[in-house]
């Protein structure tokens, strides 16, 4: 293998500007669609644990449709059908928008990853004892006021770790909007490799960058965890 | 719409998904079986094999699938000074990255089964691998089963990313026939069909094992 490194060239004009713009990008995207992931998430994963059967019967339908397409299938349906379906003049106002790729990508993460949060809000609900809900009702809250104070509350610091890992997974499919042209972190790095043919130094920035968040969301989550340690739950050191 | 197109073209279509079995398939096999030499090394008590072991699989875990493409996709032909096949390229790929996340489920499974199985399964006379073989990895096999199910499902829905370096795969030849027909509604939503299909089935099994425990 002969290969000649040459790093300095990541920081040349205008490779470093690319640089710049992907993790900038990467960032955005995958914090907003984290947040639009959670809410929905949440909503999903509550209204699969009502009794309400054509409630419970949504939720189930959400979370089978978006959990078992591909996500590059899904963007690509965001991309390329999803405008086509529009009226006309809908269609038109969404293809004058600026960003179309960058707001089709969030859409697609959002949607995606609100499924798979929807899952673990279910589990975690499910992991809290039934009698804390007898005790939330027979003090007359109602079912809202149960969710809103008892139950969204304690099944939240149970699910910390699965919701921290939903963020990490996020990160790293937030990757595949590069197929419908956003410019985040590996899309840079595919550039600067057709420009350059160094593709070990500019697949090394967009390893590094993932890997330096992981481990810094690993090392917050764990600090918060254990902020946030519910006092007398078995399981805990 | 017309849903025509997907029944003239459908051999070419169907050959696609032929691939992506295939590529799934083989990903499956070869990864799970490196994955339970690293989950081995992982909990073993030799530094030196538990450290490069936990290195291995925590790099792979934070890095995307898609740039793990990438950098065999760049790396091969550099080290091998041929290029390989899509498939080929592809294929190591998929393999070393989803060997990490099989070893974390094979792992954690045979932590499920409890450290007084070993010690009681030595008292009675048998060697060590004579109890991971009969006593410890069939039930760490039972344990992590809803899990690998689901993970197939992912690698599954991990091969649509062959598509991006060109490999004809089920969605790149639906987006083949897409561009050439000028029907993108109707292909696009009969491939997110089929995945469905293929996919829901995948993890009602696992929901099935799960509740059967």
């Amino acid at each position: 293998m002969n290969y000649e490194f040459n790093w300095s060239m990541l920081l040349e004009e205008p490779y470093i500007d690319w640089i710049i713009e992907g993790l900038l990008n990467t960032i955005q995207l995958s914090l907003m669609a984290w947040c639009i992931a959670l809410t929905i998430g949440i909503i999903i994963g509550s209204i699969r644990m009502m009794k309400s059967p054509i409630l419970r019967f949504i939720g189930t339908f959400y979370v089978e449709i978006f959990r078992n397409i591909p996500l590059l299938v899904q963007l690509f349906i965001w991309f390329f059908v999803f405008p086509l379906l529009l009226p006309d003049n809908l269609m038109r106002a969404w293809n004058s928008l600026d960003g179309v790729p960058f707001l089709t990508a969030l859409i697609g993460l959002s949607l995606f990853t609100a499924a798979r949060v929807a899952e673990q809000i279910r589990s975690g609900i499910k992991s809290i004892p039934k009698g804390q809900f007898n005790a939330a009702f027979s003090t007359g809250l109602n079912t809202f006021q149960t969710y809103r104070f008892i139950v969204i509350p304690y099944a939240f610091r149970i699910m910390i770790p699965a919701i921290a890992s939903e963020f990490l997974t996020i990160f790293k499919n937030s990757a595949l909007t590069l197929t419908i042209g956003v410019a985040e972190i590996t899309a840079a790095a595919t550039y600067i490799e057709s420009d350059t043919f160094r593709g070990i130094e500019a697949y090394s920035v967009a390893s590094l960058a993932y890997m330096f968040t992981t481990a810094s969301v690993v090392i917050f989550m764990t600090w918060l965890e254990n902020i946030l340690r519910i006092p007398g739950l078995i399981g805990k050191k | 719409m017309d849903f025509n197109v997907i029944i003239d073209n459908f051999p070419f279509l169907m050959k696609g998904l032929l691939t992506s079995f295939q590529l799934a398939f083989l990903t499956i096999f070869l990864s799970l079986s490196l994955a339970c030499l690293i989950a081995v090394g992982r909990i073993s008590n030799k530094k030196y094999v538990r450290y490069p072991s936990a290195i291995f699989v925590n790099l792979l875990r934070s890095n995307p699938l898609i740039l793990i493409v990438f950098w065999f996709f760049f790396l091969v032909p550099l080290i091998t000074g041929t290029p390989l096949p899509a498939f080929g390229s592809v294929l190591i790929a998929f393999v070393v990255f989803f060997s990490a996340y099989f070893a974390e489920i094979v792992r954690s499974g045979i932590q499920s089964v409890g450290n007084m199985q070993i010690k009681a399964a030595q008292s009675t006379g048998l060697t060590y691998p004579q109890t991971m073989r009969l006593i410890i990895l069939p039930q760490a096999l039972r344990n992590m089963l809803p899990a690998l199910v689901t993970e197939c499902v992912i690698v599954f829905q991990g091969t649509t990313i062959a598509y991006i370096i060109g490999m004809r795969e089920f969605l790149h030849s639906t987006s083949l026939v897409a561009e050439r027909t000028i029907r993108p509604i109707e292909l696009y939503l009969f491939a997110a069909l089929v995945y469905l299909i293929i996919c829901f089935t995948g993890t009602r099994i696992a929901t099935l094992l799960e509740k059967k425990e």
